[in-house]
Parts: C-alpha cells; sequence; structure tokens
C-alpha cells in the first residue's frame, strides 16, 4: 500500500503535487486537461483587495529552456474571488491554497481577513512577485521587512501561511529564517528569477514590462539547491517549485527537502504535466519499494 | 461536444506555397470540432523551444479527420516545422478560441480581409459564410508571391492588393476596396495590427460591424496564464479590469470592443 500523503502546517494532503501560482489560474481552464481530485491541492493565481489590470504586452517571451513572463498580477481582486473561484474549486476534492498579492501591508491584511471565513486550507504570501512596482518582491528582498509582514500577516490569517520566497536574493537561507521567525507556517520556493530579453532585429525589450521573471525547466538547478539550503535553515516544512516537468524532477526537490512541490510554467507545455508526476510519483515508490513518501523529504546523503 | 485536448496528431502533407509560407495538413481528430477562426497550438520536437507556437486554422477536411495550417517561418520554431515531412509526429493543443461570429453574415454582404500572414484563416471562413448575400474576399499580400489566392477563388470573388503593385490595386486592402468600388455590410478581418486599424475606423465610419482577429504572444493558450491579453472598452469577465484574454475570449472581437 503506497501512502502519497503528506502534512503541512497540519494540513494533510493526499499527495504533495501543487500548482504553482499564476501558472493554473484557479484551476478552471485546466479542469478540463486534468481532474483536479487527483492532485494534492491547486494554488491559485494570486489575488489582491482590488483588481489589478497588470503589465501591458508582451508579457511573455520563450528563452532556452525556460520563458519570462512579466503579467503583473492581473487579477479580480478578491470579491469576484470569494464569489466565483472558491466556489468553483470546493467542487473538487483537493486542498485549495490561495496566493496573495498586494502593494502595501494593509492590502494583503484585507484580502486574508477577507479570507478568514472563506473554506480554503492555506494561504500562500506572495511577497517575491518581480514584476509589480510596489509591494509585492519589495517585501522579499529584506529580511527584516520579511520579518515585519509575516507577522503582521500571522496574526491576522486564520488559515496557515506560507511565505512564498525570492530567489532574487543573496541569501535565501537567511529570508527563510526570518519568516520561520515571524511564525510563518511553511515556506515555499523558488518565485521566478529575475531576467531580461532584447529583440535583437527592433533593438527594443521583448518584454514591454522590460524585466520579467524567468521560469521552466533552465531553473531547475537552482531552485534545488535553494530548496536544499532552506530546507537545512528551518524546521517548518518547504515547498519546492522550479522547472519540475516531471516526476524525477518532483522527487529531486523531495529528496533537496522540500515537502510539497508545485509545477509551473510546464503546465502551458503540457497541460497533463501534474497528473502524469502524481502517476510518475507512485511508480518510483513501487519501484524502490517506499511505503510512505515521507520517507523521501530531505533524504540525499 | 468541443473539448480542447494536446494529442499527438501526424503530417499528412506539407509544401511551401511561397518564399517561407507553408502549407501544412494534419491527421488530427481535432479537425471535426474545428470553426473559422479557430487555432492550435503546435509543439516543437526541440525541448528547448517550450512554448507551443499559436497558428490559425486555415481549413478542416472532417471527411477525412483533416486540418490545414497555412504559417509563415518567423523563429526556430516554425522553421522546425517547416522540415516536417509526410507521417512526422506533432504534438498540438487545440482547438483553441472563439473563432469568427458566422451569424452576423447571415443575409449581409461580407467582406474577408486578409492581410499576408492573416489571409489563410479566410479560406474557412468563406466556406462556412453560405448564408451571406454576397461575398468579396481582399487579400493583401508584399509582392507577386500570392498564396491561397485559387483556393479562395472557389467560394467568392477575390481582390488583391499588393505592396509593390505587382499584382491587382497598388496598396493594401482598403486601396482594393477603395479601387474597385466595393460595399459591404458586415466585415471580417485578419491581418497586422496597422490593417485592423483602418479596417476598424472604415468600419466605425461606414457604421458596419467588423469582426477583427487578433493575435499577441502567448503561453498556455488556454487562458490561465494571462500573458496574450487585449485592452478591452467594457470590463472583462474574467478578471474585471478591461484585459481580456485573446486565447480564451479571442482572438476575434468586434473591432470596437477592443482597444488597439
Amino acid at each position: 500500500m503506497l501512502n502519497t500523503e503528506i502534512t503541512i502546517a497540519g494540513v494533510t494532503f493526499k499527495n504533495p503535487v501543487m500548482t504553482a501560482s499564476g501558472t493554473f489560474g484557479s484551476g478552471m481552464e485546466y479542469s478540463e486537461f486534468v481532474d483536479l481530485n487527483c492532485l494534492g491541492a491547486v494554488v491559485t493565481k494570486g489575488v489582491a483587495n482590488v483588481p489589478w489590470e497588470g503589465n501591458p504586452t508582451p508579457r511573455v517571451q520563450e528563452t532556452y529552456g525556460g520563458m519570462l513572463n512579466a503579467i503583473g498580477l492581473q487579477n479580480p481582486g478578491i470579491d469576484v474571488f470569494i464569489e466565483r473561484d472558491i466556489p468553483f474549486l470546493r467542487q473538487y476534492d483537493t486542498r485549495i491554497i490561495v496566493n496573495v498579492c498586494g502593494r502595501s501591508v494593509s492590502d494583503y491584511v484585507e484580502v486574508v481577513e477577507k479570507l478568514s471565513d472563506q473554506p480554503v486550507d492555506m494561504l500562500e504570501i506572495n511577497v517575491s512577485c518581480p514584476n509589480v512596482q510596489h509591494g509585492g518582491i519589495a517585501f522579499g528582498q529584506d529580511p527584516g521587512c520579511l520579518f515585519d509582514i509575516t507577522k503582521e500577516i500571522r496574526a491576522k490569517a486564520k488559515q496557515p501561511i506560507i511565505m512564498k520566497l525570492s530567489p532574487n536574493v543573496t541569501d535565501i537561507a537567511e529570508m527563510a529564517r526570518a519568516a520561520e521567525a515571524a511564525g510563518s507556517d511553511a515556506v515555499s520556493l523558488i518565485n521566478t528569477i529575475t531576467g531580461m530579453k532584447i529583440d535583437i532585429h527592433r533593438r527594443t525589450f521583448a518584454l514591454a514590462n522590460r524585466t520579467g521573471g524567468l521560469s521552466g525547466p533552465a531553473i531547475k538547478p537552482v531552485a534545488v539547491r535553494m530548496v536544499y539550503q532552506v530546507a537545512n535553515a528551518v524546521k517548518i516544512p518547504v515547498i519546492g517549485m522550479g522547472g519540475i516537468a516531471n516526476a524525477e524532477d518532483a522527487i529531486e526537490f523531495m529528496l533537496a527537502g522540500a515537502t510539497g512541490i508545485a509545477v509551473g510554467a510546464m503546465n502551458f507545455v503540457n497541460p497533463y504535466t501534474t497528473i502524469e508526476i502524481v502517476k510518475g510519483i507512485e511508480a518510483y515508490m513501487r519501484q524502490y519499494d517506499i511505503g510512505n513518501l515521507t520517507e523521501l523529504i530531505g533524504a540525499v546523503r | 461536444m468541443e473539448q480542447k485536448k494536446k494529442e499527438t496528431a501526424r503530417v499528412y502533407s506539407q509544401r511551401q506555397i511561397a518564399p517561407g509560407i507553408y502549407d501544412m495538413w494534419i491527421d488530427t481528430t481535432l479537425a471535426q470540432q474545428a470553426r473559422p477562426g479557430q487555432f492550435i497550438s503546435v509543439y516543437t520536437q526541440d525541448k528547448s523551444a517550450l512554448l507551443p507556437r499559436p497558428i490559425s486554422i486555415c481549413e478542416a477536411d472532417t471527411t477525412n479527420g483533416r486540418l490545414r495550417i497555412v504559417y509563415r517561418v518567423a523563429g526556430k520554431g516554425t522553421e522546425e516545422f517547416s522540415s516536417y515531412r509526410e507521417g512526422q509526429r506533432i504534438d498540438i493543443l487545440g482547438t483553441l478560441g472563439n473563432g469568427f461570429p458566422l451569424e452576423a453574415a447571415s443575409g449581409k454582404r461580407v467582406f474577408l480581409m486578409g492581410g499576408g500572414i492573416g489571409i489563410p484563416p479566410m479560406l474557412a471562413l468563406a466556406q462556412a459564410v453560405t448564408g451571406a448575400a454576397s461575398v468579396d474576399v481582399i487579400a493583401g499580400y508584399r509582392d507577386r508571391a500570392l498564396f491561397l489566392a485559387e483556393d479562395l477563388s472557389k467560394y467568392a470573388p477575390v481582390h488583391i492588393a499588393t505592396e509593390d503593385g505587382s499584382v491587382g490595386t497598388k496598396g493594401n486592402v482598403m486601396n482594393a476596396i477603395e479601387a474597385e468600388k466595393l460595399e459591404a455590410d458586415v466585415i471580417y478581418a485578419c491581418g497586422p495590427m496597422p490593417m485592423l486599424r483602418v479596417i476598424r475606423d472604415y468600419a466605425a465610419k461606414k457604421g458596419i460591424p467588423a469582426y477583427i482577429s487578433l493575435e499577441e504572444r502567448m503561453a498556455c493558450g488556454v487562458g490561465a496564464c494571462l500573458g496574450c491579453v487585449v485592452k478591452t472598452r467594457a470590463v472583462d469577465h474574467h478578471s474585471h479590469v478591461k484585459n481580456a484574454r485573446i486565447c480564451t475570449d479571442g482572438p476575434v472581437y468586434a473591432a470596437e470592443d477592443v482597444d488597439i
């Protein structure tokens, strides 16, 4: 009997496979391809207190083995989200993790408070988006700022919180320690790596926002290294992501110390990626006679 | 019932029909559900190029279960596609987008206006607007390297404009309309943005509807990533911010509804 369950901050997931925020909407678009009941959790696109229109286009560009995006967190705001997206997700037997974004501490707090009586399992706090001018990553690049906002949100949130960390820092372990010290229940990493692409024929920036976040298989080794560093620096659970394309990648992240894993850009490449990973993990467990998937967490020697 | 899916299809045939323009037929189950103005996303075999290429559907052969795409080589992805021969396996996702509103053509005089690589979807549309009072195709090319003009002429008169004046009216599709004194009650168009803007203005002046097909850099193709948005006049139903997703809310819009 294979046990693929994992537990994060008291919340049990049927398996560790989640969707990375911003790559899966609120599940609706991909429910045509994927049985959401088979996923450990759906992590939603970031939602703010009010609708955000996002950045001008072009917002996405392909790069070698990856992609750059500068969507700018376009979202309908928490009121529409509560009315439309949460009821949609409640139809499925999967955990719901709502990604929360904001430009100021009070923005985040407003969203978190509106979600307090909602049937969602956890909140992921996006303090690491590289594509918005104010807020977002500003909170995620200084350990002091990260500590303060984490503490504020932790005090207001009813559900367990996951601080989502940026890789665009000198020492990600220090950031993770700050989040843990302020009471974060878990951390997720990595958000995208800031990048740039230039169109040499037009001599212009390829993205309207000039810079964007790099994701996809190109960033996976960076993400594995950072998950390993963070898992060894804190006691709270780590959710790992960054270029995960298949079950082998997912297992690599777990061995590095991740309790849960999330699929991001690869949803765009193969809409069935998440389901294939769920099946692939089970096959790996059978191959190596692993009864409990949790045995793999941080088991790299 | 139309359902989006990703499948491994097979190339039935491919040939070059103008410099850099390729004409590919694909054996696929998606042919049965394809509608004029929809598109498919085509994946490369080169795994360093992750994202699929959105390509408009030129026509569907439901009898044999085949889709035709006509595309321009614009980069390494389409360059790879152009090397495919009969029998090549090809991963595609579709059918995507909403297509053209055919009912708007009923009993009307219709213009089908295509510019460059915006011409291909006009073929499926020319086959489908059977209830129109009349149909005129206006096709704009760079030069005498025409493509699809003969196919289109089986369904409607084709009026040609070329930038260099080597065939038909010198100039763009609007110049052809003026030169040939053509009139319509409704316009369907696909082509470069400057052409679509001129058509929008023309339609507004004439007080007639124009349905234009847009393109933008895309990632997912299914409405999740919010990469391919266009500014809209009204609040969009997804994000409530006047940014509609071209892949799922479009790619066809009434010209007066979008801010292009």
